[in-house]
C-alpha cells in the first residue's frame, strides 16, 4: 500500500506523494474504499504533455486523508473506476472533459459543463435519455427559470404526473474559476475575493477554505481571536441560509405562516453578519492570516441577545411548522434518498446527514474554532424532504449554541497576521463544512512558491445527482419542493 | 335597483375579493399588505399594455380570454341577487350556468394546448381532471335543491328555498360547505392550487395562461376572480332568507362575499397546499357533502309522503 497520509490543512511536500501506475492506483483505491474511505478529490494537473492525476481519499473516523497520484504521458485512456466505485462517476467525467483522457468502461460519459452550454457548432450535441410510450411526455425546464435563480436545464421524462427520469444539464454558469485562480496567482487578495464568489451563498465557507489553504502553505499561525471570529461568521452563514431554506420550503408548499416567520428571522441573522463586516453575506470578513473585522464587547452583547431571541423564535416556528398536518403531508416520504444511495453517490452535508450518513467536516477533519470546541454530528434516517428540513432546524439550534460558546470563550491575539511567502512544491488539502456540505480546495505550489494548480469542489458537485435520483417516481409537481430541500448551487457546480 | 347592484358587483367585487384575500394573508404574515384595490390597479395596468402572441398559436388562443370574461358575466346574470331576483331566468337555467362556465374552461384548456408548451399541457390535464370531479358534485347540489323546492330555475329555487319546510340548518351548512370547496377549486386557491407560486411544475390554473399577456391576461384575471364572486353570491342565496328587507339582504350579501374572501385568506395563511395526487380527495369532499345533503332531503321527502 502506498499512500501518503496527511491531515486536513497539513501541507506536504509534493514529492512525498507516491506516483503509481494507474492500475495499481485503481486497485489501491478500491481497497481503501472498501475499508470505509471516501473520495474527496480526483483531479488532474497538466504539465507539458503529461497529466498528473491526484486522488485524495478521506478516512473520516480517523481524521486522515490519503493521497496518491499517477502520471498519464502519451496515453489517452484509462480503466474507469466508476463500475466498481460509483462515487467516482462525476470526477472521472470532469477529468475526461478537462484533459481528454477517457475513462474506459465509464457507464455514462456525459459532459459535465460543456453539454449544451459549452457546445460549439461543429461539435455533436449530447443526446438526452429518451423514453417512449403512451402517456409518456417530456418536460424541459430552464435554463431560464421563472423567479430569480441561476440557469440550469432539467429534462423530465414523465408518465402522466409521475417522474420516471430526470436529467440535469449544467454548465450555463461556467466562469473558468480554476483558470482565473492561476491567471491571478500573484494577487492573493484578488483570489480571496474570487473565492468569495465561487458560490454566492457560501461566501464565508469558500473564502475561509481558501484562506486556510494559503495560510497552511505560508505557515501562518492564525490568532485565536481570528479563529473564533471566522467560526462565528461561518455558523452565522449556516444559520442564515438554513433559515432562508426553511422559509422557502414552507413557501413551496404554500404555507404562509412558516414562510413569513422563518423569512423574518433570516433577516435578523444576516443583519448580524452585516453588523460585523458591513456585508449581509460576509463579503470582506475573511482575510488571509485572520479576519478584517473585530467583534468588540458591544457587538458581542448584541449578538448574544439576537441569538437568544432567535433560539426562542426558531423553536416556536419549528414547532408550528413540523406539527402542521398539511405541511407534513407534503414533506414526508417526498424525494427519499436512501443511505445506500447516499453512500454510492458520495452525498455530503445536511442532505447526507438527513439520510443517516454521519459526515461532518467540522467533526471529522476539524479546523479553525472546531479544533477548540468539538461539534456533535446529528443524523436523521428518513432521507426525505422532511428530514432535510428538520436537520436544518437541528443545525440552526446547534449553530446558535456553538456561537454562544465561542462568544463566551476568551478572545486574544491580533485580527490579522502578515502574509509570508508560500512554501515551494507543496500540496495542501483544505476541507471545511459549509452550510451546504463539504467544501474541498486543493492547492499545489511550484518551485517558486506560486500556485500552479488550484482545485475547487463545492458540495453541489457531489449532490446534484441526488436531486435527479430523489425525484424518481415522485409527482412532477413535487420536484420544486425536492429541489429546494437540497438547495444546490449552479455556480458552485459550474465553477 | 337590481341592475345597479349587479353593475356594482361586476365592477368592484372581483378586485376587492382578491384584495381582501391578499390583505388577510399580509396581516397574518405580519406585513402591512398592498392596497385593497391593488388588483384593480393591476387590471388597469394590464389593459394598457401591449400583447405578445405566440406564432405557434391559432385563433383559439386569442378568443379564449374574451370568451372567458363574457361567460362569467353571463353566468353572473343568471344568478339571482337575494331579494331582487336575477336578470333573466327560465326553467333549467342552472344547466346553462354550469355549461357556460364549462365552455369557457374548455376554451381555456384548448388555448393552453394550442401553445404547444409542455407546461401548459400539464396544467390543462390537471384542470380537466379536477373539473370532472366538480361538475357532478355541482349537479347533485343544485339537483337536490330543485328536488326539495320542486322548481327548476335558480330564481324560483332560491325564492322558495328558505320558506320551504324541509330546508334545515343542516342542509344549509352542508351546501354552503360544498360550495365553498367549489370556490377554492374553481378559484385555484390553496389547498387545490397555489396562486402565488412561480414554480410552473406545481401550477394548475396559472400554468395554462403562461403565454397570455396584456389585456388578454387582464380578462383571464378578471374572470378567475369573478368566478369566485359569483359562487359566493350563489352561497349567499343559500344563506339569506328570501323574504327579508332588500336593504338587509344587500348588506348580508356584501357581508357574505367579504366573509368568503376572508375565509380563503385565512385558509391560505394557515394550511399548506395539498399534494397534487391528494387534491382529488379534497374535491371529492364536495361530492360527499352534496350526497349527504341529497340523502337528508330524500329522507325528509319520503317521510312527508
Amino acid at each position: 500500500m502506498s499512500w501518503y497520509e496527511i491531515k486536513n490543512l497539513q501541507s506536504a511536500a509534493q514529492k512525498e506523494i507516491p506516483c503509481l501506475e494507474f492500475l495499481t492506483l485503481k486497485r489501491q483505491i478500491i481497497e481503501k474504499i472498501s475499508e470505509g474511505c471516501r473520495v474527496v478529490q480526483f483531479f488532474g494537473d497538466k504539465i507539458g504533455n503529461e497529466v498528473i492525476l491526484y486522488v485524495v481519499l478521506a478516512d473520516d473516523e480517523q481524521s486522515k486523508l490519503f493521497t496518491a497520484s499517477s502520471i498519464f504521458s502519451g496515453v489517452n485512456s484509462f480503466e474507469s473506476i466508476t463500475p466498481e466505485v460509483k462515487s467516482f462517476h462525476l470526477f472521472e467525467r470532469e477529468f475526461f472533459e478537462q484533459y481528454g483522457i477517457k475513462p474506459e468502461g465509464h457507464p455514462w460519459l456525459k459532459p459535465v459543463r460543456k453539454g449544451i452550454a459549452g457546445i460549439s457548432s461543429e461539435e455533436n450535441q449530447y443526446e438526452f435519455f429518451k423514453m417512449e410510450g403512451e402517456e409518456v411526455h417530456e418536460v424541459g425546464v430552464g435554463p431560464i427559470h421563472a423567479g430569480i435563480i441561476e440557469p440550469g436545464h432539467f429534462r423530465f421524462s414523465c408518465h402522466g404526473e409521475q417522474i420516471h427520469h430526470l436529467e440535469i444539464e449544467h454548465g450555463f454558469q461556467h466562469r473558468g474559476i480554476e483558470e482565473l485562480f492561476l491567471k491571478n496567482k500573484n494577487k492573493l487578495e484578488f483570489l480571496l475575493k474570487l473565492s468569495e464568489s465561487i458560490a454566492g451563498d457560501t461566501v464565508i465557507g469558500h473564502a475561509g477554505t481558501f484562506a486556510r489553504a494559503i495560510e497552511s502553505l505560508g505557515n501562518i499561525d492564525v490568532s485565536r481571536r481570528a479563529i473564533i471570529i471566522r467560526t462565528i461568521a461561518l455558523e452565522l452563514e449556516r444559520i442564515g441560509i438554513h433559515l432562508g431554506d426553511l422559509s422557502a420550503l414552507a413557501g413551496d408548499v404554500a404555507y404562509l405562516t412558516g414562510n413569513a416567520a422563518f423569512g423574518a428571522m433570516r433577516t435578523k441573522i444576516i443583519n448580524s453578519t452585516m453588523a460585523i463586516s458591513g456585508s449581509r453575506f460576509g463579503h470582506g470578513l475573511i482575510a488571509i492570516g485572520g479576519v478584517n473585522y473585530d467583534i468588540n464587547d458591544e457587538l458581542k452583547e448584541k449578538l448574544t441577545q439576537t441569538l437568544n431571541k432567535l433560539e426562542e423564535d426558531v423553536e416556536l416556528a419549528a414547532e408550528v411548522l413540523f406539527s402542521s398536518a398539511s405541511v407534513l403531508a407534503r414533506f414526508e416520504k417526498t424525494g427519499v434518498v436512501s443511505l445506500e444511495t447516499a453512500k454510492d453517490i458520495g452525498l455530503v452535508g445536511p442532505a447526507a446527514r438527513a439520510c443517516g450518513a454521519a459526515l461532518d467536516v467540522r467533526t471529522d477533519h476539524p479546523y479553525d474554532g472546531f479544533t477548540l470546541f468539538p461539534v456533535h454530528k446529528f443524523t436523521l434516517k428518513s432521507g426525505d424532504v422532511f428530514a432535510r428540513a428538520y436537520i436544518r432546524y437541528v443545525e440552526i439550534i446547534q449553530s446558535i449554541k456553538i456561537i454562544r460558546e465561542l462568544l463566551e470563550s476568551p478572545i486574544d491575539g491580533e485580527n490579522k497576521k502578515p502574509l509570508n511567502n508560500l512554501s515551494p512544491n507543496q500540496f495542501v488539502v483544505s476541507m471545511s463544512e459549509g452550510w451546504r456540505g463539504e467544501i474541498v480546495h486543493t492547492a499545489i505550489t511550484d518551485e517558486s512558491g506560486q500556485l500552479k494548480r488550484y482545485k475547487i469542489k463545492d458540495p453541489s458537485f457531489n449532490n446534484w445527482i441526488a436531486v435527479a435520483l430523489a425525484v424518481k417516481n415522485n409527482g412532477i409537481s413535487d420536484f420544486p419542493l425536492c429541489n429546494k430541500s437540497f438547495n444546490l448551487s449552479y455556480s458552485g457546480f459550474d465553477l | 335597483m337590481l341592475p345597479v347592484i349587479q353593475i356594482c358587483l361586476l365592477l368592484v367585487a372581483p378586485f376587492l375579493f382578491i384584495g381582501i384575500i391578499n390583505r388577510v394573508k399580509a396581516l397574518w404574515a405580519g406585513r402591512k399588505g398592498s392596497p385593497l384595490l391593488q388588483p384593480l390597479y393591476d387590471f388597469i395596468r394590464l389593459l394598457k399594455k401591449g400583447e405578445v402572441i405566440s406564432k405557434t398559436t391559432s385563433f383559439v388562443f386569442q378568443i379564449a380570454p374574451t370568451f372567458n370574461i363574457a361567460a362569467v358575466i353571463f353566468a353572473f346574470l343568471l344568478i339571482p341577487i337575494p331579494s331582487f331576483g336575477s336578470a333573466f331566468s327560465f326553467e333549467g337555467d342552472f344547466v346553462l350556468f354550469a355549461y357556460v362556465l364549462g365552455l369557457s374552461k374548455f376554451l381555456t384548456v384548448l388555448a393552453a394546448l394550442d401553445t404547444g408548451s409542455s407546461f401548459e399541457g400539464m396544467g390543462a390535464s390537471r384542470e380537466v381532471t379536477f373539473s370532472t370531479i366538480v361538475e357532478p358534485a355541482f349537479f347533485i347540489l343544485i339537483g337536490t335543491l330543485a328536488m326539495l323546492t320542486g322548481q327548476t330555475s335558480f330564481a324560483s329555487i332560491f325564492h322558495l328555498l328558505n320558506s320551504s319546510a324541509g330546508y334545515s340548518v343542516l342542509i344549509e351548512i352542508l351546501f354552503t360547505a360544498a360550495l365553498f370547496i367549489m370556490i377554492l377549486t374553481e378559484g385555484s386557491r390553496v389547498p387545490v392550487d397555489d396562486p402565488n407560486t412561480h414554480l410552473e411544475l406545481t401550477m394548475i390554473h396559472e400554468v395554462m395562461v403562461l403565454d397570455n399577456s396584456g389585456p388578454d391576461f387582464a380578462f383571464i384575471f378578471y374572470s378567475a376572480s369573478m368566478k369566485m364572486v359569483l359562487l359566493s353570491v350563489l352561497a349567499a342565496n343559500l344563506l339569506i332568507p328570501g323574504n327579508i328587507q332588500p336593504v338587509i339582504a344587500t348588506v348580508l350579501l356584501i357581508g357574505i362575499i367579504m366573509l368568503s374572501a376572508v375565509l380563503i385568506g385565512l385558509i391560505e395563511s394557515l394550511i399548506a397546499r395539498a399534494r397534487m395526487s391528494h387534491v382529488p380527495q379534497f374535491i371529492f369532499l364536495m361530492t360527499a357533502l352534496s350526497l349527504i345533503a341529497f340523502a337528508v332531503v330524500v329522507f325528509y321527502l319520503r317521510g312527508r309522503m
